[in-house]
C-alpha cells in the first residue's frame, strides 16, 4: 500500500462542508467493477441517448506544439456544429487549447454554446514557480478562457509536500475568479488508487470544480477504474458535504463504445444528476468523428465510413 | 515375617487433566481392578473440557505442538514398565513410544504436505492449510491395547485436535497408563480426555453429541453402523484407520481451510 | 452552494436513462419436447413411464418434459455404469486426460448455447451463465483432465485408484457447474458416474449428454438420471454405487449420511451456509460494498456460501448501510437472457415462498426492511433484493439460511466480538473480511470456522481452489489437488 498522506490541517471545503475520510481503494475489485460495468450492453434509443449526450460533454481537445490559429477556428467550427449535414447533432461542450490560442477559441466561439477551456500552470508538467502558473492561468482569462485546466505538481504530491498542491490548488483557483477550474490529477503518474483518492480530496478541498484524469501527455491517461475511482470520491463529498464537484475522464477515448461505458459507470455510480455536461466532460479529439458515425449508423441501420464525416 | 501388600492403583477418568472418579460412583472389575465406569454425564464433562482445550492447543505453534509430543515420548518412556504391564510388553510400548516420536515430527510439516498454493486464473493469492477439524471422539481398539490407542490418538492430537478417548472395555488399563504420561508430559489440561467403562453407554452419547467435530470408529467394530447413523444428526467427520502411520492418518482429522486474497497496487 | 450552479447555465440533467431491452438471442438453444433418461451412451425411455415438465421460472412456461427416474432406472444406470468401470478404470490415463480435454473444448465451443439454457431453465442472469458457471465448468474440466494421468504425483507416498461408480446429487443454484465440479475429478480419476440433476433445472445436464456424445465418452461412464428427491433416494440406496457426493441442503445431507451408516459407500457432502461477511471500519468502503452486493445478490444469494450475514463494524454501520442501499437501487431486477440484468428469477415457486416467509419472520422479529423501488416481471417468480437492518444475532433471519437475496446486517465492535459472532453458526462454509490491515485478515482468517475466508473479496471460484465446508456445512473438498482425494481409494 502506499504511504498514508496526511491531509493537510484544517482543510475547509467551499460550502463548509467536512471533507470524507481519506479512506481507501482495492485495486482488484475497483477494476473488476469497472470491468462489469463496461460489458452493459447500450441498445437503440438509450444508445442514441447516450451518443448525444456524450458530443454534448464533449471538450473537443487540440494541445499539440503545432497548433496553429487555423487548426483551432476549424476545430471551433467542427465544435458548434459536428455534422453539418445533420442540425439535430448538438454542439460539444467545450473546446480546449494551450493560453496563446485561447483568444482565436474565443473570437471562434463567440455567441456559441461552446465554451473556451484553456490548459493552464505550465501544463503537461506543472514544474514551475508558482507565479509563472498563476501568470499563465490568468493570461488564458484575459484571453476569453470560460475554464481553466489546471495541473497539479505531481512531483510535489509523491514527494509528500501535500499542502503545497493545496496551496497551488486554491492559489489558482482564486486567480480564476469567476472561470469554472478543472484539476488535472494525471492519474497515471500517481502510481495508486489510494494516491488518486487523496489527490482528488486534496482538489476538493483546494476548490477544484472538476477533477479531471490526464493530461493526455502520459499514458495511461483515463481508463474506466480510475475514472469510478474519482466518481467515488466525487459521490462521498457529495454524501457528505452537498458539495456538487464534476469529474473530467481525457486521454484515450477514441470510440463511442468506450464513450458509453464511461456513462456507464457515471450513471450507476453517481445517478442520473451527472448526466449533464455541468458535471461530466470527455476530453477527446478522435472520439467525436466515431460518435457521429455510430449515430447515422443508428439512425439508418446502413454501416457508414469514416469519410463521411469531417477531419478537422 | 509377612511379605509386604503392593499399594495398588485405583484406575480412575482422566478428564480436563485430573483423574475424578465417575460422577456416577459406578466401577466395572476388569483387569483384576475396579475401573472407573463412566456415565453419560462424564461423557459431557470430557466434551467440555475438550472443548476448552481446542483454541489454545490448536492455537499454538506447529513447533510447539510437536515438542509437546516429543515430551510425551520421554514420558512414556520413563514409564516402561508401568505401561508394559498394562499392554502385551515392552516391545509394544516401545512401538508406541517410537510412534509418538514419528508423529511429533509431523506437527511443523503438514501444512507443507497437506496445504497447498492455488494458481488461481486471476489477481488472487490463494492458499489451502490444514486446521484441526476441534473436538474428535475416538473408540479406542481393543487390541493392542496400548498401540492401538496411540495410533490413533497421536495423529488426532498432533493436528491441533483435543480428543476424548473411550478407552476399550476390556483392556482400558493401558489408556490410564498413558493418562498418567499425558498429565506428566506438557499436553495441556483437555487435550486428552480419558473415559473407561461400558462402550455401548458412552460411544453412543459422544456420536450423538452436538459439540463433537469428529468421531474415529476404528475401535467400535460392530458398532460402528450405528454410530456413524448418529454421527449424521451433526454431520461429523466419521474416521476409520487406513494406513498404520501416515501423514493422510492425521489428515482425516483435519480441515481444510482455502483463503483467498486480491493482489493489487 | 457549487461553483458550478453560479456560474454556467444548467443544462438539465435527463430524468431518466433507461437501458433498452438487450436480450440474448434465446434461438441458440433448441430443447427437444421431451428427454429420456441418459444410460449407457444412450437417450432411453424411462420404465417409470413418468415424466414432468420443467418449467423457466422467469416467465412459467414449459421447457421441455424429462423423465421421472425410478427405481429400476436408477439400477440401470448403476449398472451401465459399473459395467463401463471395467474398461475406463484401466484406460491409459493421458488418454482418460484427452477425453476431459476434448469435454472442456465443446464446453466452451458450446458456451453460448449452454448459457442460454441455464438462464431459461434456472434463471439465472444470462451475464453470471456467461461470464462465470460456463467459463468455469470448463475450466474445471480442463483442470481435472490434466490430473488425470499425474494422480501418483498427488499424494505423496501413496498409490491412488478409482473407486468405482460415483454417485452424484447436484442442486439447482449451478446446474452445470456443479455438474462439472462432480463429474471432471470423478472421471480424471477413473471413476464412472450416475449424476441426478435437480428437478428444477435437469436441461443442461442433459445438454451436457450431447456433449459427451461429441466428446466420444464412451458409453455409460456418464449416465444422467433425471427425477425428484425420490429418484436421488434411489440411488444413494443402490447397492453398487461406491461414493456418493452430494450438493444440496443440509437436512438432506444428513439425511444421506444416515442412509450410508455401515456402508462401504465413501461420501463427500457440500451443504448449506449462513456466511459472516465482516466489513471493519478502516476498509476500502466502495469496494467492500460491491463485495457485499455481490456476496448476497449473486445468483439471487441461491448460493450456499452467500454471504448472508453482514457483520458490520458500528462506527461505519451508518455510512455503509446508506452506501449499500444506494447500489441496491442501481441493481437491474427481471428477464434473465437481459444482458443487463443483474438480478434474475427465482428458482421455483417453493423457494419463494421459503424466501417470503423468512423475510415475514424477519418483519414479525422486529428488524428493519429495505428494498429498492424496482418493478418485479408479472409472470414468473421473483424477489426483490432486500436488506435487513436492526438485526439481532437470535432473529431467524440471522440463523437460518434462506438462499434467496437476502441480507441481514449486524454489528460489532472488535475482531473478538466479529469472530465470535461468525462462527456462531451451526454452519462454517465461507466467511469475508474486509480490511486494509494485513495483518487482521490473517488473524481472523485463522480464527474463522469455515472451509473458505475470502479477504477483501467474496464469491471467488476456481478449478485449483479447494471448496467445501466445516461443521454443518459438510466435509470433503472439491477443487485443487484436494478435490480429487474424495474419488481415490489407496494402495
Amino acid at each position: 500500500m502506499s504511504q498514508t498522506v496526511a491531509l493537510p490541517r484544517s482543510l475547509e471545503l467551499p460550502g463548509g462542508g467536512r471533507l470524507p475520510r481519506p479512506g481507501s481503494v482495492d485495486a482488484v475489485s475497483l477494476e473488476g467493477r469497472a470491468a462489469e460495468l463496461a460489458k452493459r450492453s447500450i441498445k437503440r434509443e438509450s444508445k442514441l441517448f447516450a451518443l448525444d449526450l456524450a458530443i454534448r460533454m464533449i471538450d473537443l481537445t487540440t494541445l499539440e506544439g503545432a497548433d496553429t490559429p487555423g487548426k483551432v477556428r476549424a476545430l471551433s467550427a467542427k465544435a458548434q456544429r459536428p455534422d453539418p449535414g445533420d442540425a439535430s447533432i448538438p454542439s460539444v461542450a467545450a473546446v480546449c487549447v494551450y493560453p496563446s490560442l485561447a483568444a482565436v477559441a474565443s473570437r471562434a466561439l463567440s455567441g456559441s454554446s461552446v465554451k473556451v477551456a484553456s490548459v493552464a500552470t505550465s501544463f503537461p508538467s506543472g514544474q514551475a514557480p508558482l507565479e509563472v502558473k498563476l501568470a499563465d492561468v490568468r493570461a488564458a482569462i484575459a484571453a476569453g478562457a470560460d475554464e481553466i485546466d489546471m495541473v497539479i505538481d505531481r512531483g510535489a504530491f509523491l514527494s509528500g509536500r501535500i499542502g503545497q498542491v493545496y496551496d497551488e490548488v486554491v492559489a489558482v483557483k482564486e486567480a480564476c475568479g469567476d472561470a469554472h477550474l478543472k484539476v488535472i490529477l494525471e492519474t497515471g503518474e500517481l502510481g495508486t488508487y489510494d494516491a488518486v483518492r487523496r489527490a482528488s480530496l486534496v482538489a476538493i478541498a483546494g476548490g477544484a470544480d472538476f477533477i479531471k484524469t490526464s493530461t493526455g501527455k502520459v499514458s495511461p491517461a483515463a481508463t474506466l477504474p480510475v475514472t469510478l475511482c474519482i466518481l467515488e470520491v466525487i459521490r462521498d463529498v457529495y454524501d457528505e458535504t452537498g458539495l456538487v464537484v464534476g469529474m473530467k475522464a481525457a486521454g484515450g477515448i477514441r470510440t463511442a463504445k468506450q464513450a458509453i461505458q464511461y456513462l456507464c459507470v457515471l450513471h450507476e455510480t453517481l445517478g442520473v444528476e451527472w448526466l449533464t455536461p455541468d458535471r461530466f466532460r470527455l476530453g477527446a479529439s478522435s472520439l467525436l468523428n466515431d460518435l457521429l458515425l455510430q449515430i447515422r449508423k443508428q439512425r439508418t441501420g446502413i454501416y457508414r465510413s469514416p469519410d463521411e464525416f469531417t477531419l478537422d | 515375617m509377612s511379605k509386604r501388600l503392593p499399594v495398588r492403583k485405583t484406575y480412575k477418568l482422566f478428564v480436563g487433566g485430573a483423574f475424578p472418579r465417575s460422577e456416577s460412583g459406578r466401577t466395572l472389575e476388569v483387569e483384576g481392578y475396579n475401573v472407573a465406569r463412566a456415565s453419560r454425564k462424564d461423557a459431557r464433562e470430557a466434551v467440555v473440557s475438550a472443548r476448552k482445550a481446542v483454541a489454545g492447543w490448536s492455537g499454538a505453534t506447529a513447533y510447539n505442538r510437536g515438542q509437546v509430543l516429543y515430551r510425551l515420548a520421554e514420558t512414556m518412556e520413563t514409564r516402561t514398565s508401568a505401561l508394559a504391564a498394562a499392554s502385551s510388553g515392552r516391545r509394544e510400548v516401545a512401538r508406541a513410544i517410537d510412534r509418538v516420536v514419528w508423529y511429533a515430527g509431523w506437527a511443523d510439516k503438514l501444512a507443507q504436505v497437506l496445504g497447498s498454493s492455488n494458481p488461481v486464473a486471476g489477481p488472487y493469492f490463494n492458499f489451502t492449510l490444514p486446521e484441526p477439524t476441534g473436538v474428535v471422539a475416538l473408540v479406542a481398539p481393543d487390541e493392542p491395547a496400548l498401540d492401538g490407542l496411540v495410533a490413533r490418538l497421536a495423529p488426532a492430537v498432533v493436528g491441533g485436535n483435543a480428543v476424548v478417548v473411550i478407552a476399550s472395555e476390556s483392556h482400558p488399563l493401558a489408556a490410564i497408563e498413558l493418562a498418567e504420561a499425558v498429565a506428566t508430559s506438557d499436553v495441556p489440561a483437555g487435550v486428552v480426555n480419558v473415559l473407561t467403562g461400558l462402550r455401548s453407554e458412552l460411544a453412543p452419547v459422544l456420536a450423538g453429541h452436538m459439540d463433537v467435530n469428529a468421531i474415529d470408529v476404528t475401535g467400535a467394530d460392530g458398532d460402528a453402523a450405528a454410530l456413524e447413523a448418529l454421527a449424521a444428526e451433526n454431520v461429523k467427520r466419521v474416521v476409520r484407520a487406513k494406513e498404520d502411520q501416515s501423514p493422510w492418518e492425521i489428515a482425516s482429522f483435519m480441515e481444510l481451510k482455502t483463503v483467498w486474497h486480491p493482489i493489487g497496487r | 452552494m457549487g461553483a458550478v450552479e453560479k456560474q454556467h447555465t444548467e443544462v438539465a440533467a435527463p430524468a431518466a436513462w433507461d437501458y433498452a431491452p438487450a436480450p440474448e438471442a434465446r434461438e441458440i438453444v433448441s430443447f427437444e419436447r421431451r428427454y429420456g433418461l441418459f444410460i449407457g451412451g444412450e437417450q432411453v425411455s424411462p420404465r417409470s413411464r413418468s415424466w414432468f415438465p420443467t418449467i423457466s421460472p422467469s416467465t412459467e412456461e414449459p421447457l421441455a418434459e424429462v423423465a421421472q427416474g425410478g427405481q429400476k432406472d436408477v439400477a440401470l444406470a448403476v449398472d451401465a455404469a459399473r459395467e463401463a468401470f471395467r474398461t475406463w478404470s484401466r484406460r491409459k490415463p493421458s488418454e482418460r486426460a484427452k477425453v476431459l480435454f476434448r469435454i472442456a473444448r465443446i464446453l466452451q465451443e458450446r458456451a453460448r448455447e449452454l448459457a442460454v439454457a441455464e438462464s431459461l431453465d434456472g434463471g439465472k442472469p444470462i451475464k453470471e451463465s456467461r461470464d462465470v458457471d460456463l467459463p468455469l465448468a470448463a475450466a474445471h474440466f480442463f483442470y481435472y483432465g490434466g490430473w488425470a494421468d499425474k494422480l501418483e504425483y498427488a499424494f505423496p507416498g501413496r498409490r491412488p485408484r478409482p473407486l468405482g461408480v460415483a454417485a452424484q446429487i447436484v442442486p439447482w443454484n449451478f446446474p452445470l457447474l456443479m455438474l462439472a465440479w462432480k463429474i471432471a475429478p470423478a472421471l480424471a480419476c477413473g471413476n464412472t458416474v450416475v449424476l441426478k440433476p435437480a428437478e428444477t433445472t435437469p436441461l443442461t445436464a442433459l445438454l451436457f449428454a450431447d456433449v459427451c456424445r461429441q466428446a466420444e465418452v464412451p458409453p455409460g461412464v456418464v449416465n444422467i438420471v433425471t427425477g425428484d428427491g425420490s429418484t436421488g433416494a434411489y440411488l444413494v440406496r443402490e447397492k453398487g454405487i461406491d461414493k456418493v457426493a452430494f450438493t444440496g441442503s443440509t437436512e438432506v445431507g444428513k439425511a444421506i449420511q444416515r442412509e450410508l451408516a455401515g456402508r462401504e459407500v465413501s461420501l463427500t457432502l457440500e451443504l448449506g451456509g449462513k456466511a459472516a461477511n465482516i466489513v471493519f471500519d478502516d476498509c476500502a468502503l466502495d469496494q467492500a460494498v460491491e463485495g457485499i452486493v455481490n456476496g448476497i445478490y449473486f445468483n439471487q444469494g441461491h448460493v450456499c456460501c452467500a454471504g448472508s450475514r453482514l457483520l458490520v463494524q458500528e462506527s461505519i454501520h451508518d455510512q455503509l448501510v446508506r452506501k449499500l442501499k444506494r447500489r441496491m437501487a442501481t441493481l437491474r431486477i427481471g428477464d434473465p437472457l437481459d444482458k443487463n440484468t443483474d438480478v434474475g428469477a427465482i428458482n421455483s415457486s417453493a423457494q419463494l415462498e421459503r424466501i417470503a416467509e423468512l423475510v415475514q419472520s424477519g418483519v414479525d422479529e422486529g428488524a428493519e426492511l429495505y428494498q429498492p423501488p424496482c418493478r418485479l416481471p408479472e409472470k414468473g417468480w421473483w424477489f426483490a433484493p432486500t436488506v435487513f437492518t436492526n438485526v439481532a444475532q437470535s432473529h431467524r433471519i440471522a440463523r437460518e439460511e434462506i438462499f434467496g437475496p437476502v441480507l441481514s446486517v449486524l454489528t460489532f465492535r472488535t475482531p473478538d466480538e466479529a469472530v465470535e459472532k461468525a462462527n456462531n453458526t451451526m454452519y462454517g462454509l465461507s466467511a469475508g473480511v474486509w480490511t486494509e490491515k494485513g495483518s487482521r485478515i490473517l488473524w481472523m482468517a485463522d480464527r474463522l470456522r469455515s472451509g473458505v475466508v475470502w479477504g477483501n473479496t467474496f464469491n471467488r471460484f476456481d478449478p485449483s481452489s479447494p471448496f467445501g465446508g466445516y461443521k454443518e456445512s459438510g466435509f470433503g473438498r472439491e477443487g485443487g489437488r484436494h478435490g480429487l482425494e474424495p474419488y481415490l481409494r489407496f494402495e
